[in-house]
């Protein structure tokens, strides 16, 4: 009797300990925030004090200018992070894509910018990039050419902002994609140079339809985490020139820490949340269709 | 492995191999290259690619853990070998609670059937997606408010275990998942009971799981700066926010800077060739299946 009672408890107690930790320092934050957000409440008053102002925090972000222009810097950046780094990462895994000596070295060596902290990315970028000292601007002189103000004008600030992610994240969806490429059946790639086709031909009509299951996970994966770059930005320009590279995840860090409105700050992590689980959610439901579809296949041809 | 051929190639090709490497490691070569540099030599014009290498930086940096007094340095600054104390402790701890309680999490989650399972895993999927700028306020609002733990190194740790168990659990599951039932099985006959069956069967056999996981969560531990910024006093400080914090606008120390940003660096890049088999791994499953 006891040892069925022990053997139906037993996966809860293995669950318990992360269960509870998950539920008050994950679950129970964002129950909180999400009440936070209807709160008029700055750093130095107890919650209970706070007082519940509707949906003031809400309307006062809508209407607020420079929480749409970030708003519109994080939309812009994403867009262009994540198109750039998929065209350089799925051309360059299908240029890799061959049977060349060392090549797992060449993957260790692009992993280490995904690995550093992005503090220290930042920092590095914050250095090459200087007006005086940064290795860009020394060249370019001892070229003869203009100095380029890489991080204080707003639209080279956004550019370098941009490189400097694009250097750190490319090797992601270019890992991804070459495990997608190595993973294909190789009938289907013998058939079609059989058939004749050439090289460009393979690449439209075979290898690039059939990734796309794992292309569009990437693309998803990568998007969901271009909203939350937030440390490397912070060192290179804290937002700045202006408003031109603060994105939304510095804009509730300031919110919260300069402006002391806690209240606000919480209903735009509130909206960041939201943007991201659709995200997840749209991602979860493609896989699941995914799935389905397999299954189905499957199905017929035992049918067959 | 050594009996394999390889193809020629043209050498554009390897060309463009080159180009690409120096691309992805020249930025860190450059960090350590000016870590090593005085300051005259930085500020120079010319770019010299002779200088005389010297560890001054680094031991600025840590003169706290020197057995030497350096001559030139009028006064030491413990700040960093603080951060360096606080960051060590903070990584490992977190990894070694998360690590613990997220095995067995998953393993519950892949062997019982029980009530509420399909609930748990979406959830922590979900989980997954929340970036620490979301956590700042709430976080912040109930560590100082509610537990009183704000400003502690325990703090900052169980908001890291938080973080990282989602991903933990989702990705061990996998390695579960390819364990034989068969051998578990085996192991009940003879007695052993649900715990003895996970720590000495079930453990042993995931070791390849655990390692990816984590340096996963090593990594955003030691790399992590907006929470612990929000909740570290100046005692409990972690490496990345006494980086931020001595980035000013004007006079920046770079030679000492570059010196801080490389040993915080380091580890990552020392697990990175240690096991990146491991961690590409960790990268694609989930995405890439089969």
């Amino acid at each position: 009797m006891s040892i069925a009672r022990t053997n139906r408890m037993t996966p809860y107690l293995f669950l318990a300990p992360a269960g509870l930790v998950l539920l008050f320092a994950l679950f129970y934050p964002i129950c909180y925030m999400i009440y936070a957000s209807f709160l008029d409440w700055n750093p130095s008053q107890r919650i209970g004090e706070a007082d519940f102002v509707g949906l003031r925090n809400y309307t006062k972000l809508f209407s607020d200018p420079s929480f749409r222009e970030s708003m519109w810097v994080t939309l812009k950046f994403a867009g262009v992070v994540v198109t750039l780094e998929m065209f350089l990462g799925v051309g360059l895994a299908l240029l890799l894509d061959r049977n060349i000596r060392g090549m797992s070295l060449l993957r260790t060596l692009f992993i280490l910018p995904m690995m550093i902290a992005p503090i220290v990315v930042g920092l590095m970028w914050r250095y090459m990039y200087h007006p005086t000292v940064g290795i860009f601007n020394k060249t370019l002189k001892s070229w003869g050419f203009d100095t380029i103000p890489w991080l204080s004008d707003g639209n080279w600030a956004f550019a370098s902002v941009v490189i400097a992610d694009v250097w750190q994240w490319t090797p992601f969806i270019f890992i991804l994609s070459l495990a997608a490429l190595q993973s294909l059946p190789t009938s289907a790639v013998e058939a079609s140079k059989i058939d004749g086709a050439s090289g460009w031909q393979q690449i439209i009509y075979i290898k690039l339809p059939l990734m796309l299951p794992v292309l569009i996970v990437t693309f998803l994966l990568r998007l969901i985490d271009s909203f939350k770059v937030l440390e490397v930005i912070l060192v290179m320009t804290n937002g700045g020139p202006g408003l031109s590279t603060e994105i939304l995840s510095l804009r509730i860090n300031r919110t919260a820490s300069e402006f002391r409105e806690l209240g606000e700050a919480a209903a735009m992590s509130n909206l960041l949340l939201i943007v991201l689980l659709l995200l997840t959610f749209a991602m979860f439901i493609y896989n699941k269709a995914q799935d389905a579809r397999a299954a189905r296949l499957r199905a017929v041809e035992e049918e067959a | 492995m050594s009996t394999k051929t390889y193809d020629r190639q043209n050498p554009a090709f390897y060309a463009l191999l080159i180009t690409l490497v120096v691309m992805a490691i020249g930025p860190i070569y450059l960090m350590l290259v000016t870590s090593l540099k005085l300051n005259v030599d930085i500020m120079s014009d010319s770019t010299n690619i002779l200088f005389m290498p010297t560890l001054r930086n680094y031991e600025t940096a840590l003169c706290d853990f020197l057995w030497y007094k350096p001559e030139y340095l009028r006064r030491c600054d413990p700040t960093f070998g603080r951060a360096l104390t606080n960051s060590l402790i903070i990584g490992l701890i977190s990894t070694a609670i998360t690590l613990i309680i997220g095995t067995m999490a998953a393993y519950a989650l892949v062997r019982f059937r029980f009530m509420g399972r399909d609930v748990v895993s979406i959830w922590t999927l979900m989980m997954r997606m929340v970036p620490p700028a979301v956590l700042l306020v709430p976080v912040f609002g109930i560590w100082t408010f509610q537990f009183g733990i704000d400003g502690s190194r325990g703090g900052i740790i169980l908001v890291y275990v938080a973080l990282n168990l989602p991903f933990v659990i989702w990705i061990l599951q996998s390695f579960i998942v390819q364990v034989p039932i068969q051998l578990e099985e085996a192991a009940r006959m003879d007695g052993a009971g649900p715990f003895q069956v996970f720590f000495l069967v079930v453990l042993p056999l995931i070791k390849p799981g655990i390692a990816a996981a984590s340096i996963f969560t090593f990594r955003v531990a030691w790399n992590e700066f907006l929470l612990a910024n929000a909740l570290a006093d100046r005692n409990s400080r972690t490496v990345p926010v006494t980086i931020v914090n001595s980035l000013t606008e004007f006079n920046i120390d770079w030679g000492v800077i570059m010196a801080t940003g490389m040993l915080l660096a380091i580890p990552p890049i020392i697990f990175t060739f240690i096991a990146s088999r491991q961690i590409i791994t960790g990268m694609t499953a989930g995405a890439v299946k089969g």
